[in-house]
């Protein structure tokens, strides 16, 4: 199963512009609050209709534009989580999910499913997602967690193509997070569909996903694995949403040195700096206190501010008098307090070099 | 004691009747007719909708004088619309049981709309996109997911809506007239013991319809109570 997304729509303020493949496995369409990523996925779902382009899942048109195609989202087959879940609140657990099931079937092969069989198959479901004994419970009576499973449920219930997932533990709470996002993986594993997943949370694109986009206002980027994503985001925006804390403009000096113009400190590299680098971006943990083997650039640490977070030291500082600061983050070793050296160590391959427009 | 005994005894009950089976089948007609129309004026676009409205909400914000006076209009035996029904059909509505019905769904018929209109309005609309992505059809969407989710407004919608078209005095008296056990419902029969002087007998229907007012109430309060329990108290 292959989806193959090519769609733009005027929204309030910008133009939704986004293209990109996914096979199967999760693919993650990152970006920050209101970029348009959940409208991406309610387009493909057919609730939402773009103003062109072209939605193809496993050879099957779901729009286009240029044809006229437009299948509503009761033939598309997509099985969508909403950041609410949305479970039907008049209904129990179970007959949401015999809902899911009676959908499935009626629109498939377009005959009933006996009573009993269906009753049977939700049971099934239900014991899968170890909810049985919610099976009479309303959904106002779930906690979060559980309203989750009982919306996935729901979900598998359909035999959906495709999963389109929106920013499904946005409302849970974090020591909840970890356990749902194991079930969630291992779900999406088993399944063997393409799974959309969108989120704005880099932890869970690296917990979760296999490829990941960026959509940054309205426009997507390219699509890479997800670890190449952290390692070389490309552009300025993928470094922000990949959590990358220090960026800099840049000059290039030479073809594998430059200046860091916000720092103002020159650093150098062990490639070639290609011509279109406009910015570089380097992770709070890339910097080391003593010199290791490829430390090829040192630092100077200027003005250094102490944050204690719950497992490391924040150190804010600077490189050079009257430049912008730079966060470095180390492992919490001694309660006292971190050891602030005079000079910190950069590994140059932790240098990342992106693209972006000039600002 | 035995006076009141008496008047029990000798009360003509033909108006409780002819106002509860006007009340009735007016709803009936008005539950089906407002949840269509609020539909229909939900899914249209804003400047259709600010208009329509306009024109479905008016024979609330008329004097209900006013609106019988347009329905006698309408239905005159000597108008096109009324003369056709006669001559061809003979439907008679002015004068009629009919005219009782026609006038007091005319003027209950907002109260309904307006109620489905806001019961509607406040479904989750992820709630219908969810049932469309799980391939529910939409017929079967709006009665399994929309009319339960708006079910307590709908409900008390319908309840307001017998309370006024069993109440209702103004246009029903200009249609329908007041005929005895014909169209003379309770609040026609009010106005007319009170015009010969008898206030006795105004008394008691006043009383009757303040206890189904009453009960009416109570009924509203405690399906709406049943609506809460699903929404977060603030």
């Amino acid at each position: 199963m292959h989806l193959y997304v090519k769609i733009k729509k005027k929204l309030a303020g910008f133009v939704l512009d986004v293209e990109f493949e996914a096979a199967e496995g999760v693919f993650a369409l990152l970006g920050s609050s209101g970029c348009g990523k959940s409208m991406t996925l309610k387009c493909i779902a057919g609730i939402e209709r773009p103003d062109e382009g072209r939605i193809e899942l496993g050879g099957r048109v779901l729009f286009d534009s240029d044809r006229r195609i437009n299948l509503p989202p009761q033939k598309r087959h997509a099985g969508y989580l909403f950041q609410d879940y949305a479970l039907f609140p008049n209904m129990t657990v179970l007959e949401n999910v015999q809902a899911g099931l009676a959908g499935a079937v009626s629109q498939r092969t377009k005959k009933r499913m006996e009573k009993r069989e269906m009753a049977l198959e939700a049971g099934r479901i239900l014991s899968r997602f170890h909810i049985d004994d919610l099976a009479d419970r309303f959904p106002d009576r779930l906690s979060g967690g559980q309203k989750q499973r009982a919306a996935m449920a729901r979900l598998i219930a359909q035999d959906p193509e495709i999963i389109l997932l929106d920013e499904p533990f946005s409302a849970l709470d974090s020591s909840l997070r970890w356990q749902l996002e194991q079930e969630m993986r291992s779900t999406l594993r088993s399944m063997k569909k393409p799974a959309i997943f969108v989120t704005h949370n880099r932890d869970e694109v690296f917990h979760m996903a296999d490829t990941v986009c960026c959509i940054e206002a309205g426009k997507s980027g390219r699509v890479t694995s997800v670890r190449s994503f952290f390692e070389d985001p490309g552009t300025r925006e993928a470094a922000i949403l990949s959590g990358c804390k220090n960026l800099s403009a840049v000059e290039i000096l030479g073809p594998s040195r430059l200046r860091a113009v916000d720092w103002g400190v020159e650093l150098y590299l062990r490639k070639e700096i290609p011509p279109d680098t406009r910015y570089i971006g380097i992770r709070a943990h890339a910097f080391t206190a003593a010199k290791e083997e490829g430390s090829d650039n040192s630092l100077p640490l200027l003005g250094a501010e102490v944050l204690e977070d719950l497992f490391e030291w924040t150190i804010s500082f600077r490189a050079s008098p009257g430049g912008g600061t730079l966060q470095w983050k180390t492992a919490k070793t001694e309660a006292a307090g971190p050891s602030l050296p005079e000079r910190l160590y950069l590994d140059s391959g932790k240098i990342m070099l992106l693209k972006g427009e000039q600002r | 004691m035995s006076e009141l005994l008496s008047l029990l005894q000798k009360a003509d009950w033909s108006p409780l009747f002819i106002s509860l089976k006007t009340g009735i089948v007016a709803t009936v007609i008005c539950f089906f007719l407002g949840v269509f129309t609020a539909r229909k004026v939900l899914k249209a676009g804003p400047k259709v909708r600010a208009l329509a409205d306009g024109i479905l909400t008016l024979p609330m914000v008329l004097p209900p004088t006013a609106s019988g006076f347009l329905l006698l209009l309408i239905f005159s035996l000597r108008r096109p619309l009324g003369q056709t029904l006669y001559e061809s059909f003979g439907i008679r509505v002015v004068q009629t049981w009919l005219g009782c019905i026609i006038a007091a769904s005319v003027i209950a018929f907002p109260l309904m709309y307006r109620n489905a209109r806001a019961a509607f309005e406040q479904v989750d609309v992820n709630l219908v996109y969810a049932a469309r992505t799980l391939g529910m059809s939409e017929t079967k969407i709006f009665w399994k997911v929309i009319l339960p989710a708006a079910g307590p407004g709908v409900v008390s919608g319908t309840i307001l809506t017998f309370a006024r078209a069993l109440g209702e005095y103004g246009a029903t008296s200009m249609l329908a007239g007041n005929i005895p056990g014909k169209t003379a419902t309770i609040s026609q029969k009010i106005a007319m013991v009170i015009q010969d002087g008898n206030y006795a007998a105004a008394g008691f229907w006043v009383v009757i319809i303040l206890l189904i007012a009453f009960f009416i109430i109570v009924l509203m309060n405690l399906v709406s109570a049943r609506g809460m329990k699903q929404v977060k108290r603030y």
